[in-house]
């Protein structure tokens, strides 16, 4: 009973918080309604027994979403809300298609005849989780960590607006850099 | 194995910090009085805190003009929540409120929700000083949990454990601070950024006329400072289990040894914060990012070849 | 609570998701709307895992997978965003066109 109740307070936070991200005027207030959304989803991957999953999902979402306003208010014309005005473009074709998905996504979820549970979880869901990702899903991994690191640099080269040229000259031969900012270890 | 504590301990958790937190702000009164060439007694500074939060309860709240009241209130009511709750895996002795197995996971979850508390707190008060507050929370929080997870991580390394309780157990002989130095420095400082206190005080700092705190007031203010010093504590009482040997020592019992501590963590703190001057975000960053995040993963190489030398896993 | 609810859920906030990544013409909205998406894709995986193999990992592991795959589009996403505006000004989807056939 008290896990029905949780599940619905759960799920409906999740989703009404989720459509009130694309309601609200203030990004402040869109992107933590998101956070919001995805502290719910957490409390449900907790619900199903996967501690360590539900905790390393509030851990990163707090941290993204924190990050994400930063970038929400510097690249949004409006970011406080406090003029009214719509951002949207072809809102009539992407309702359609966005209850289109749901209602295929939702009779699939209901009609499939699903398989029945096999098997039992095991003891501890954070070992099996860690020895599998250290054997069987080691290539995972690797691919995993590999894609993030190609992301750092990828990211930082995009982001970035000045070079080592920039800074240390066309031979990288200056004996001080040209920074605005100098950094704690002085180079 | 489950070693929680039973419950009536999580309605006890909050006394507890709260009475090291005034303990510590006496503390830190007294040190920046004498620092300061201008002494306060010990029975000022013992009744400060006390007198200091009756003030602010009774004092005026301020409002901006167009603020995000909503926000704001949300931010500063998460900086002691989440700081209790944070402490919540801390064991009391040998056993803590909630024996987690994923116990230094949840920690770090909960601790991360300061950036998320100060931000808001900086953001909704629609004043410029308040919102570069918040910014630079953010800008020091990106240098220094890198490092503090990686410090965290070695700790759990160690003890082949995420559940604290295990963590402490396996510092029966030696503490982990003698195997990971460099990670409990990392540690203790960000314990001092996670808190914007000390010598990371800038997101609320002089030069910003008071920073993400500028325009609070009342009780909101009182909220959000008790919330700061419950998450210092919070996060120096959780250097004990991880680092310094938890409840284990000679002689004394182990919640004393605890206590004991936790104590010197923040004296250390307390200590070393009028002689270190306030860091800007810029040398900070490139500091953290450069040195003290290899060197903890350097760290947490080394303690990972010691576990497997001892034939751990 | 069964598999069906889970889903159910899931795929509401996947379609939200969708509707929000059409809809919004400034690139950070819609990245939220891409977010909002992904978080039904680990809700669904996490109830496929409890519901239906419990036993095995791999339900966990698309987990991490779809966390992962989160983190990286926040960070590519931003850092294309950061590049566009620094090059010319661009923040809305409907001025950075030149891709469009």
């Amino acid at each position: 009973m008290i896990t029905l109740a949780l599940f619905v307070v759960l799920a409906a936070t999740a989703i009404v918080a989720g459509a009130l991200v694309f309601r609200v005027d203030s990004m402040a207030r869109a992107t933590f309604l998101l956070l919001l959304s995805f502290l719910a989803v957490a409390g449900l991957v907790l619900m199903t027994g996967l501690q360590y999953l539900g905790v390393v999902i509030v851990l990163m979402m707090v941290i993204e979403m924190v990050v994400m306003a930063v970038f929400m208010i510097m690249y949004m014309m409006n970011p406080a809300g406090l003029m009214t005005m719509t951002m949207f473009h072809n809102t009539r074709g992407a309702v359609a298609i966005a209850a289109t998905v749901f209602v295929a996504l939702a009779a699939g979820a209901l009609v499939v005849d699903w398989p029945v549970r096999g098997g039992v979880p095991a003891p501890d869901l954070t070992m099996a989780l860690g020895e599998s990702l250290m054997s069987g899903q080691m290539l995972t991994m690797m691919t995993l960590g590999v894609t993030l690191f190609a992301t750092i640099v990828g990211s930082v080269v995009l982001a970035t607006g000045r070079g080592r040229y920039d800074r240390l000259g066309d031979d990288l031969g200056a004996a001080e850099s040209d920074d605005r900012d100098r950094g704690g270890v002085g180079r | 194995m489950n070693v929680a504590l039973p419950l009536g301990w999580a309605v006890l958790l909050p006394v507890l910090l709260l009475a090291v937190a005034w303990a510590a702000v006496a503390a830190d009164v007294v040190v920046a009085g004498r620092a300061a060439g201008r002494p306060v007694p010990w029975t000022t500074a013992a009744a400060l805190p006390g007198r200091e939060a009756l003030r602010l309860l009774v004092g005026q709240r301020r409002r901006a003009v167009a603020g995000d009241e909503l926000l704001r209130g949300v931010g500063g009511a998460v900086l002691p929540i989440a700081a209790l709750l944070a402490a919540a895996v801390l064991p009391l002795g040998l056993r803590p409120v909630a024996d987690l197995g994923v116990g230094i996971v949840w920690f770090n979850a909960m601790e991360v929700f300061a950036w998320a508390a100060v931000w808001l707190v900086g953001w909704g008060a629609n004043s410029t000083m308040s919102l570069i507050g918040g910014y630079r929370f953010v800008a020091q929080g990106l240098g220094w949990e890198l490092p503090h997870m990686f410090a965290l991580i070695t700790a759990a390394i160690g003890a082949q454990s995420l559940r604290v309780s295990d963590v402490v157990a396996a510092q029966q002989g030696l503490w982990f601070v003698v195997i990971m130095p460099v990670a409990f420095v990392a540690f203790l400082l960000s314990v001092a950024a996670m808190a914007f206190w000390g010598p990371f005080g800038a997101p609320v700092g002089r030069d910003l006329a008071g920073g993400a705190a500028a325009e609070l007031g009342g009780v909101d203010r009182l909220v959000v400072l008790t919330g700061r010093w419950l998450l210092l504590v919070a996060a120096a009482a959780m250097a004990v289990p991880l680092f310094l040997g938890g409840g284990h020592g000679p002689w004394l019992p182990a919640w004393a040894w605890v206590l004991v501590k936790t104590l010197a963590v923040l004296a250390a703190l307390v200590g070393l914060r009028h002689r270190i001057p306030t860091i800007r975000m810029e040398r900070w960053t490139e500091f953290s990012l450069v040195v003290l995040t290899p060197a903890t993963i350097a760290q947490a190489l080394v303690v990972t070849l010691v576990v497997l030398g001892e034939g751990g896993v | 609570m069964n598999l069906q609810a889970y889903l159910v859920v899931a795929a509401a906030l996947v379609s939200v998701g969708l509707f929000g990544a059409l809809t919004q013409q400034s690139i950070v909205m819609l990245m939220m709307g891409l977010e909002l998406l992904l978080n039904g894709v680990i809700l669904g995986a996490a109830a496929f895992w409890y519901f239906l193999a419990p036993a095995g990992t791999e339900g966990q592991v698309l987990i991490v997978i779809v966390v992962t795959a989160m983190a990286i589009e926040m960070a590519a996403g931003f850092a294309v965003t950061t590049a566009i505006y620094r090059a010319k000004r661009i923040d809305m989807t409907d001025d950075a066109a030149e891709l469009r056939g």
